[in-house]
């Protein structure tokens, strides 16, 4: 990593400097007939500098960052795979790229046809036979899911059904998308087994029960093996079945959740679908459903018709629009290639080697830290520090932070919130036993630091251009941009 | 297979250590009757190689506008980028890690942020701006129920001139909490506020430049907003501001938009970026990700998500949005653009834009049966044109110009009933004066059987 201290580009900014220029430019000409009250008086304050100042200065914030060609980077939930970096290539192509969305279906057969056969793929790992591409992340999925049930509640007059039971586990984009599709949030216990409370699941449901949502595998990295009887009590009780499919990655090619009794649920292609993560999206957030609720999803679809390809936009019953034009794109045909690349035998090698690496490295760790639920678990697991550890005054952080000390990305801190103290750790399976290997040892490592010199922990990260930065700081005396104006 | 990197030993090795036999020991927690017995219904999977062949195959089935003369816009448009854009965004250290979550190890993604965040506020003339949206529709969307949320009241004003992707993104958010949308009308091309906005408005919205590609006047909404305690919400496109004032500057709360325009290829419509800047007041209100700086423990400048207890993962129910990926990725694509071109370049963008477009104009209007829509109304760099002989001459042009291999012409009657023969056309600084020529000569043979208007 470098560790120099980069300038901001406006610091860095000369007058006059400039990378590009556009030819024939004549400001008198193109102003010509704008009311003079709507222009500018003067362009921009953007930064002013030189190409090769400018290319250096990113190339050099690139080498402040972890990532996953860097480093192993077992951040749990967030399936942290190899990127294939063919998919780069091709969705550089211009007979994709250049793709205007306004173009007429008969100009863009290509395109409509790798969203056509990515909706097949999708509906066949999920058992689920309606799906759209639209939704940008997983977030935006369960949203667009949930307004597909109030929709369905709506037509079929159940409007007192306004709750939604969600697992104390959750992701918080759960509740939160919730609040925006106009539902109530009540919360269900984990059990002693780490797994949904069925007794308390049972407890909550009523005639105000809209649905339930439920992440499966769950955030502590198991399966929820009740999940069929789950469905059946919830549809029993008038509710719908959304599962969070963040975790997909653990269960493609083995499982399908429409097989469980699942009504609706969204993929996170920028996980299970290797497509990059890119420092926080973009993603693709599709979500499948039943044939019953197809008719709520959002416009357009893509229909297939004796004429090839095309966008349908005549739903009645849809739930309209969630966002402008189709969906990621240049994000979905990366999804379609990887699907293809695969196929069903590596989609299913997946699955088998994401859980196989992750339950390696938990039995390589489970003596030195305390696993809560440590049995066999799918892709990922939670741990979390030894009480002897937290009598030295060693928090996860501290953890995490000799972890980045050490050359690697720290596993997901302080979630799921049912463990104190938590490190989700997820591998996935594009990784190698050494790297298991080597990872699991610097973790034992740090346990027996934190034992006997617990200043390496409090002391580290000591290798990185900033260490432990002031977040309390940052929130009381603001500096959320350079000379704000 | 492809991109595992375990062998048969290795498995071997590792199942023994776990105290499992097999693969499918693994998934035991899985009940049985669950499983998938035998393959998924999926064709076998391809080499690279095989990949490559099959999907720049497909790719042959497209036609790409951006190959060809394009005077397509409605939101998305034909713009040039410095190659640089393209070569930094694809170092994988950027390309391949996730959000920003552990500062030390993520000082890169933050400070690009951080200079993003800078940049659009700069831009949209406010004093704040989060690390990005999904696109411009939900940015506007967020932004109305942001406004409910300040100001407690539910009826947003909405000009009949914002895209009408985002005016439908806008309804589906709103349904849910009981948002009530007014459509402020268009008369002669620009939005009418009368009557429309009083005490019970939470937000008025506009689009600068409109749907039909005029400039509308910022100082009413803007007035009209703050008489009434409303929060003024702007969406604009970013590359018009090189030569258009702010709405920050013309009084607004909230701008908002996509960024496709800096440096985004046009990708069938995303991914792109949306963008959100506010005044600094409503900071704690914001959704989405916020980098600020601060100081480390040996007191050196840092980068760090900062007012996450705005966020999901802290609120959850009770957080301002339910962002959480966001489309970080292509914003650095419009950081590193908006670095690249810098305020002479952007503005020179503008211009260009805006001088082509005049001279389309010109030559259009060559063609007896064309007629400015809306003669002597304002324009940036999108036309609205029309055409004697109504929708089916509409039609016959559009089919016309596709033939010559020129991707043109957005048909308005879709969404504005009422406007049927009226279509427009926009202009970049990658038309060329030819192609120009080259319409208009084209939409001459074709139009020479219609009427004068
Ligand atoms: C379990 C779970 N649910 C939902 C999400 C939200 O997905 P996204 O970030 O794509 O919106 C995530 C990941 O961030 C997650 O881990």
């Amino acid at each position: 990593m470098s560790l120099f201290p980069e300038p901001l580009l406006f610091e860095a900014s000369r007058p006059g400097r400039r990378c590009t220029r556009t030819a024939g430019a004549e400001r008198a000409r193109a102003t010509e007939g704008l009311p003079a009250s709507e222009l500018r008086q003067r362009p921009p304050a953007l930064p002013e500098l030189g190409e090769l100042d400018l290319v250096r200065h990113y190339t050099r914030l690139s080498q402040k960052n972890y990532a996953i060609t860097t480093n192993f980077y077992p951040l749990g939930s967030c399936t942290m795979k190899y990127n294939p970096v063919v998919h780069e290539k091709l969705a550089a192509l211009e007979s994709f790229a250049g793709l205007h969305p306004l173009q007429d279906d008969g100009e863009v057969q290509g395109a409509l046809g790798v969203l056509f056969e990515l909706q097949q793929i999708l509906a066949a790992c999920t058992g689920l036979p309606e799906v759209t591409l639209h939704p940008s992340a997983g977030a935006h999925g369960e949203l667009t899911a949930l307004m597909v049930l109030r929709a369905w509640l709506d037509e079929t007059g159940q409007t007192q059904r306004r709750t939604i039971l969600i697992p104390d586990s959750a992701h918080g984009t759960n509740p939160a998308s919730c609040t925006l599709a106009g539902f109530r949030v009540v919360s269900i216990k984990t059990s002693d087994t780490g797994l949904l409370d069925v007794p308390d699941l049972r407890e909550h449901l009523g005639p105000d029960t809209a649905g339930l949502m439920i992440t499966n595998p769950n955030t502590l990295g198991l399966f929820e093996e009740k999940i069929a009887e789950i469905c059946r009590e919830v549809h029993a009780a008038g509710g719908k079945v959304y599962m969070d499919g963040a975790n997909f990655n653990a269960i493609v090619g083995i499982a399908r959740p429409g097989d469980f009794g699942v009504d609706m649920m969204h993929l996170n292609l920028h996980k299970t679908f290797s497509t990059p993560h890119g420092g926080g999206g973009p993603g693709a957030g599709p979500i499948c459903v039943t044939a019953e609720l197809g008719k709520y999803l959002p416009v357009p679809r893509v229909v297939e018709d004796e004429d090839g390809y095309r966008l349908d936009h005549d739903r009645p019953h849809s739930i309209g629009r969630v966002r402008a034009w189709h969906g990621n794109f240049l994000v979905l045909l990366r999804a379609y290639c990887y699907a293809k690349r695969l196929g069903a035998e590596g989609l299913r090698r997946v699955a088998e080697n994401a859980v196989l690496n992750a339950n390696y490295l938990r039995v390589k760790v489970h003596q030195k830290w305390r696993v809560p639920y440590d049995r066999i678990c799918m892709h990922e697991f939670v741990a979390r520090p030894k009480s002897e550890v937290k009598d030295q005054g060693i928090r996860t952080l501290d953890v995490a932070k000799r972890l980045i000390e050490l050359g690697f990305h720290p596993p997901t801190i302080y979630f799921p919130l049912v463990v104190p103290e938590a490190l989700m750790i997820e591998p996935t399976e594009t990784e190698s036993k050494e790297t298991l290997d080597s990872f699991a040892g610097a973790l034992n490592q740090i346990a027996d630091e934190a034992l006997q010199s617990p200043e390496i922990l409090t002391g580290a990260p000591r290798n990185t251009p900033v260490q432990r930065v002031d977040e309390a700081r940052a929130v009381k005396d603001p500096q959320l941009c350079y000379r704000c104006s | 297979m492809p991109y595992i990197q375990n062998t048969e030993a290795d498995q071997q090795a590792m199942l023994a250590a776990i105290g499992a036999r097999s693969l499918e020991d693994l998934f035991a927690p899985i009940p049985a009757g669950l499983r998938v017995a035998g393959a998924l219904p999926l064709d076998p999977g391809l080499t690279e190689q095989q990949l490559n062949e099959h999907v720049s195959g497909i790719g042959t089935w497209n036609r790409a506008a951006s190959a060809r003369p394009c005077f397509l816009g409605g939101g998305v448009y034909d713009h040039a980028w410095p190659a640089l854009v393209d070569h930094l965004m694809q170092r994988s250290e950027f390309l391949t890690a996730y959000t920003p979550y552990q500062p030390e190890c993520s000082q890169g993604t933050l400070q690009w942020i951080f200079e993003f965040q800078s940049m659009i506020a700069e831009l949209c003339g406010l004093e704040v701006a989060n690390a990005s949206m999904y696109d411009g529709a939900s940015a506007a969307a967020e932004a109305a129920l942001m406004a409910v949320g300040a100001t407690g009241r539910r009826r947003i004003v909405v000009s009949a001139g914002v895209h009408p992707h985002t005016r439908e993104a806008l309804r589906t958010y709103g349904r849910h909490q009981d948002l009530e949308m007014v459509e402020a009308p268009l008369r002669d091309g620009l939005t009418s506020w009368e009557g429309l906005v009083g005490a019970d408005t939470a937000a008025v919205l506009v689009q600068q430049p409109n749907f039909l590609g005029l400039v509308e006047a910022l100082d009413r909404p803007a007035a009209l907003a703050r008489d009434s305690g409303a929060l003024s919400i702007a969406a604009v496109y970013p590359v018009a501001l090189g030569l258009l004032r702010s709405p920050g500057a013309a009084g607004f709360d909230v701008v908002v938009g996509d960024g496709q325009s800096l440096g985004v290829p046009m990708g069938y419509g995303g991914p792109s970026f949306g963008f959100f800047a506010a005044r600094e007041r409503f900071v704690r209100r914001m959704p989405g990700r916020l980098v600020g700086t601060t100081l480390d423990r040996q007191g050196r400048r840092a980068f760090t998500l900062t007012f996450q207890t705005r966020e999901q993962h802290i609120r959850r129910e009770k957080a301002t949005s339910n962002i959480c990926t966001n489309n970080a990725l292509i914003a650095l694509r419009g950081c590193i653009f908006m670095a690249a071109v810098g305020p002479r370049g952007l503005e020179e963008m503008a211009c260009v834009s805006r001088q082509r477009a005049l001279e389309l104009r010109a030559s259009l209007l060559q063609v007896s049966a064309i007629r400015e829509a809306f003669p002597g109304q304002p324009f940036f760099n999108e036309i609205p044109f029309r055409i004697a002989g109504g929708e089916p001459a509409v039609t016959r042009l559009k089919t016309a110009l596709q033939q010559a291999g020129i991707a043109a012409v957005l048909p308005l009657s879709r969404w504005y009933p009422g406007l049927e023969g009226v279509f427009t056309l926009a202009c970049t600084e990658r038309t060329t004066p030819q192609s120009i020529a080259q319409l208009a000569q084209v939409a001459a043979d074709t139009l020479r059987m219609e009427m004068a208007l």
